[in-house]
């Protein structure tokens, strides 16, 4: 199906494999986060604990409206916990501004949407540089756009890329800042099964290759065994949080 | 009915309300211009004509030397005439009481005791004169409120060489005289020029002009055919050294009149324009950019059971209300300001009444042509919205397909950042609409400009005249030609420094059938007050022989340098002589021709005699000098500089004023309505990509920098278009402004472009701030739950 064979990977990365290191690379406590409504208060967080350790790659699995999201855009400094408390390295994002939350994303963190969010007045190779632009030690555009496959396509514009293609951009283009944590929100959500798929082992193997920590949100149990860790939220809680035993490609899933 | 539809308007318009409001602004300004300047013009004209009627205004004029009453009867037999009313007219000086430089008046007979004529004077105060010593008078309003005169009041004028009292029996206005000015002057000098009138038989003894007259009026029948009148008057008076009949055409204060008239005309048309065009491009943005980001509602509409038509007439009541409420908004200005405009008019034209009137078809036309801008405006996103068929507008909107710009195939693409690249790419796929918001931009621009050519034109016309080619501080004219000895008592005079002759006398130029009436002036050789200089500045130097006229001049007579002209003199004997044209010169003045005194006395076969002198006068001893040069009996008149300087600047200043503030206002809505339209449209096509941006890690600044950048990139590119096309208006306004007697040099200081610029730009720059702000609350989480 697809190769990678034009990727220039990382040689050590090959060596690890599901095992997680013991330095959280983010810590979240009690966090809660509630919407005021008007009269009504939306819990959408009630207390939840989390680590993230380096390199983990981990599947937060959870019905609608159970809060998936408001943890990750805090994970990733989009939005701030009404209590507890988060820590990235050196960040303290609860307590963050506006600038210091800024400058988190920008140094840290990479994501990938839904909806994937390209740039549609920039080529897919643009989409990419307008990241490595402005961080510190970026890959450069082209070669993000190697890993995910997308080389031949660099100077295509977002209207003529398909949705999967378009998605793998994205990727490209969270991954070109080396960053820290990768966090895909319903990554596959806009995408059929197939497609879906190849999305999919593209991050996975990010995770493998590259050793960046991923958290990635489904609704989707089966790529479940792709994860070292696989946490189930429901109501604004963590219910479970289970380690697969074997660490599957997402080819080898059955949809 | 208030329907769900209505309140969905309501509520969409709530969302765009500073949209709307910016919007109904630049329509109001069309609307409040186009009611200003037509229900002005509509007030005046009737102010004008009823006036004229109400109180005989004569059809045709004739001034002449002197002819006896029996031509009289011949005159009013002339085939046409239907009335006719001959006088004496004496210009005289006069001197009040607190001012230290002599005024100008005309002395104008009436009957001796009232009856019906032509010409009616209307009596403001007092009573009409009644035989008494010292006479009695009526003086014109503007004179007497000028120097506070009140009947029984008395002043002295130099009648016929001998100071005499006047008492005011009565203040006065009439319709010969609605704009009481100097002939040759650009404005009126209520202080220094008065329009007396004086019974008959007492003006008649004081000029010596019993049983004869110098002046007449006519009326004529209707559908008398007015050239063939003057034809006839003239052949009858040429005899009596008749200065040629004129119609209210030629008649200065009818001229001013109708010259104001016409500007308000042209105000109706020019500006509203501007400003209607602007607001339909508004409209045209706004709604079009309302319906795209209403697909989907559209189509769920549709796929409940509303019509086409209903859609539309609902995208259609969006430019309705922002529409109306600019023409109610436009209408209340308007009449506003005509309301501000009839108050400068009082001051300037003197009508017995004179007042505001709104006429309904007024405002009516001002609503039709905003309303017809609105439908140009908003036609193509209705029909859009009409057409959309339902199945098609579920979808979203297929995504936007862009292509690398013109200047990146130059390969320079790699100066620039990827943010910079979405500022070009987003306004080269939008070409019209950019180019819509550059000429938006420029014609703020050009507003602000045609504001304040005025002042540049008149500081240059000031400087020109007064500084660099008149150089005197006082013309003095003599009352009859002098030898030089004159010039000699002059020079004694306390406080007169210099001294410089020159002789002119009124003459009628003609080539094969063609004839102009001019001054023509002889100075002295070594001519240094009054300097002949051409538009460019440079200095002409007067021939030994014959004479140098005007290019104006030699075009109307359609003669050139060699041709020899027929000069008549309408002075003395009115001799005849030929004259050679030995240059022309390009300069402001109208009409004009020059000759060396020597040359002049020489073709006048006269001795070495003088009509007046240019003199500087030591500031210090002004006031002695005024006082002798009163006494001496040779001196006609005084014409101060300075004097004149200062009314120019009194009486222009606050309407330049008035009207540059007008001006920077209609320029900052136009370039507030552009500008912030602009940016907010272009905050919701790219509030997607921004947010995007922020969740990448762009910092506030940033983004701003691409909204602001892409805007900004309008507003420079508007700067120098807005220059040029201003440059353009003035032109033209310039151009307009142009009459046989006075050319106007098209100058626009740099000061000029440098204000409209810096106006528009502030303008400019605090609506993109206000949208920026709008950045701040740029909802990051929103953008990614949903597809465009
Ligand atoms: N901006 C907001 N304002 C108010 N309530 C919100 C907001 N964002 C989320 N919520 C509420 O918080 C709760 C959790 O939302 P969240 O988006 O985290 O759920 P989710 O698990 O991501 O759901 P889904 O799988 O549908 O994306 C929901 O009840 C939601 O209605
Ligand atoms: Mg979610």
């Amino acid at each position: 199906m697809m190769s990678f064979t034009t990727a220039r990977l990382d040689a050590g990365a090959e060596l690890k494999t599901s095992i997680a290191a013991d330095v959280p690379v983010l810590q979240a406590q009690a966090l809660t986060k509630v919407y005021h409504m008007g009269e009504v208060d939306v819990w959408a967080l009630r207390g939840v604990d989390f680590d993230l350790f380096e390199g983990e790659f981990i599947v937060l699995l959870g019905p609608s409206g159970s809060g998936k999201s408001t943890l990750l855009n805090i994970l990733g400094g989009l939005d701030v916990p009404t209590t507890g408390k988060v820590h990235c390295r050196d960040h303290d994002l609860s307590v963050a501004d506006d600038d210091a939350l800024t400058s988190y994303r920008r140094e840290h963190v990479g994501f990938v949407f839904q909806f994937y969010n390209l740039v549609p007045s920039l080529t897919a190779r643009e989409n990419v540089a307008l990241v490595t632009e402005i961080s510190e030690n970026p890959m450069s555009p082209d070669e993000a756009l190697d890993i995910v496959g997308l080389g031949e396509r660099k100077n295509h514009f977002p209207s003529q890329l398909s949705g999967g293609e378009q998605q793998r951009v994205a990727i490209a283009r969270a991954i070109s800042k080396r960053p820290d944590i990768l966090l895909c929100d319903e990554p596959t959500g806009a995408l059929d099964v197939t497609t879906g798929v190849l999305v999919l082992e593209v991050i996975a193997r990010i995770n493998r290759e590259l050793r960046t920590t991923t958290v990635v949100i489904t609704h989707n149990a089966a790529i479940a065994s792709m994860a070292d860790r696989v946490i189930s939220m429901s109501g604004g809680l963590i219910t479970s949080v289970q380690r697969p035993p074997v660490r599957m490609s997402p080819r080898d899933i059955h949809w | 009915m208030f329907s769900t539809l209505h309140r969905k308007l309501l509520h969409d318009l709530w969302q765009m309300k500073s949209q709307a409001v910016a919007i109904s602004l630049v329509m109001g300004c069309g609307v409040a211009t186009f009611v200003m300047s037509v229900s002005t013009a509509v007030s005046m004209y009737q102010s004008q004509s009823h006036y004229y009627e109400e109180f005989r205004f004569a059809d045709v004029f004739l001034n002449l030397k002197r002819a006896p009453s029996t031509l009289v009867p011949q005159l009013a037999a002339v085939s046409g005439v239907a009335r006719m009313h001959a006088r004496v007219v004496a210009q005289v000086d006069i001197d009040v009481p607190g001012m230290i430089e002599p005024a100008q008046g005309s002395l104008i007979s009436i009957p001796d005791y009232y009856e019906r004529g032509l010409n009616e004077l209307h009596l403001r105060l007092g009573r009409y004169p009644e035989p008494a010593s010292p006479p009695e008078v009526l003086v014109h309003e503007s004179f007497a409120s000028a120097h506070h005169l009140r009947p029984g009041d008395s002043f002295h004028a130099v009648i016929n060489g001998k100071k005499q009292r006047l008492t005011v029996s009565g203040v006065a206005l009439s319709p010969e005289y609605i704009y009481p000015i100097r002939t040759g002057e650009l404005l009126p000098d209520d202080r220094r020029y008065c329009i007396i009138w004086m019974r008959r038989s007492e003006l008649e003894a004081s000029f010596d002009m019993k049983g004869a007259f110098n002046n007449a009026t006519f009326s004529l029948l209707p559908g008398a055919n007015a050239s063939a009148v003057l034809k006839a008057i003239d052949t009858l008076t040429a005899k009596y050294g008749g200065l040629g009949a004129f119609t209210r055409e030629d008649q200065v204060s009818h001229r001013f009149l109708s010259d104001e008239l016409s500007q308000l005309r042209a105000l109706a048309t020019i500006p509203p324009g501007i400003f209607l065009v602007v607001a339909a491009f508004l409209l045209n943005i706004v709604i079009s950019r309302l319906v795209r980001t209403q697909r989907e509602q559209i189509a769920a509409l549709k796929a409940f059971g509303y019509t086409n038509r209903k859609v539309a007439l609902h995208y259609l009541s969006f430019a309705a209300v922002i529409t109306v409420a600019g023409i109610i908004a436009g209408s209340a200005a308007g009449v506003w300001m005509g309301l501000g405009m009839t108050r400068i008019y009082v001051k300037f034209f003197r009508f017995p009444y004179f007042e505001y009137h709104l006429h309904p078809a007024v405002v009516t036309g001002a609503a039709l042509f905003a309303c017809a801008a609105a439908l140009v405006g908003v036609i193509t996103a209705v029909r859009d919205a009409a057409r959309l068929p339902p199945a098609e507008a579920m979808r979203p909107e297929p995504p936007a397909s862009y292509h690398p710009t013109f200047i990146e195939r130059f390969g320079v693409e790699t100066w620039f950042p990827q943010t910079a690249r979405m500022i070009f790419r987003q306004i080269e796929r939008q070409p019209v609409k950019a180019l819509f918001s550059v000429l938006g931009v420029a014609l703020a621009v050009a507003v602000m400009m045609l504001g304040s050519f005025s002042k540049d034109l008149l500081n240059f016309i000031l400087e020109f005249q007064f500084q660099r080619s008149q150089r005197q501080d006082a013309i003095i004219a003599f009352n009859e030609p002098s030898d030089s000895g004159v010039l000699n008592s002059l020079a004694s005079t306390t406080g007169i420094r210099k001294v410089e002759g020159f002789r002119s006398v009124s003459t009628r130029l003609r080539y094969e059938y063609r004839t102009h009436l001019v001054c023509l002036m002889g100075l002295q050789d070594d001519h240094s007050l009054f300097q002949l200089l051409n538009i460019k500045g440079g200095a002409v130097e007067l021939p030994r022989e014959g004479m140098i006229i005007s290019q104006s001049l030699a075009k109307i007579l359609r003669v050139q340098t060699g041709d020899i002209l027929d000069v008549d003199v309408l002075e003395q004997d009115r001799p005849r002589h030929k004259i050679r044209i030995s240059g022309t010169i390009d300069d402001f003045s109208g009409t004009s021709a020059y000759m060396t005194v020597q040359a002049l006395n020489r073709a006048m076969k006269e001795g070495r005699v003088l009509s007046g002198a240019f003199v500087t006068i030591d500031g210090a001893m002004a006031a002695q000098t005024y006082k002798e040069l009163k006494n001496m009996p040779r001196v006609a008149g005084v014409n101060i500089k300075r004097a004149a300087i200062e009314t120019f600047n009194r009486t222009m200043s606050e309407n330049l004023l008035r009207l540059r503030i007008f001006n920077i206002g209609f320029a900052c809505i136009i370039a507030f309505g552009v500008v912030y339209n602009a940016a907010r449209i272009a905050l919701s096509e790219r509030s997607r990509d921004l947010a995007t941006l922020r969740v990448l890690g762009f910092n506030r600044r940033e983004i701003s920098r691409i909204l602001l950048g892409e805007i900004g990139a309008l507003i420079l590119a508007g700067l120098p278009v807005g220059m040029f096309i201003g440059y353009g208006f003035v032109a033209v306004a310039i151009e307009a402004l142009q009459t046989r007697t006075q050319r106007f040099p098209l100058i626009v200081e740099p000061h000029t472009f440098a204000v409209a610029v810096v106006v528009v730009l502030t303008a400019a720059v605090i609506s993109s701030l206000v949208v920026r702000r709008r950045l701040d609350h740029l909802d990051l989480m929103q953008v990614l739950k949903s597809r465009e």
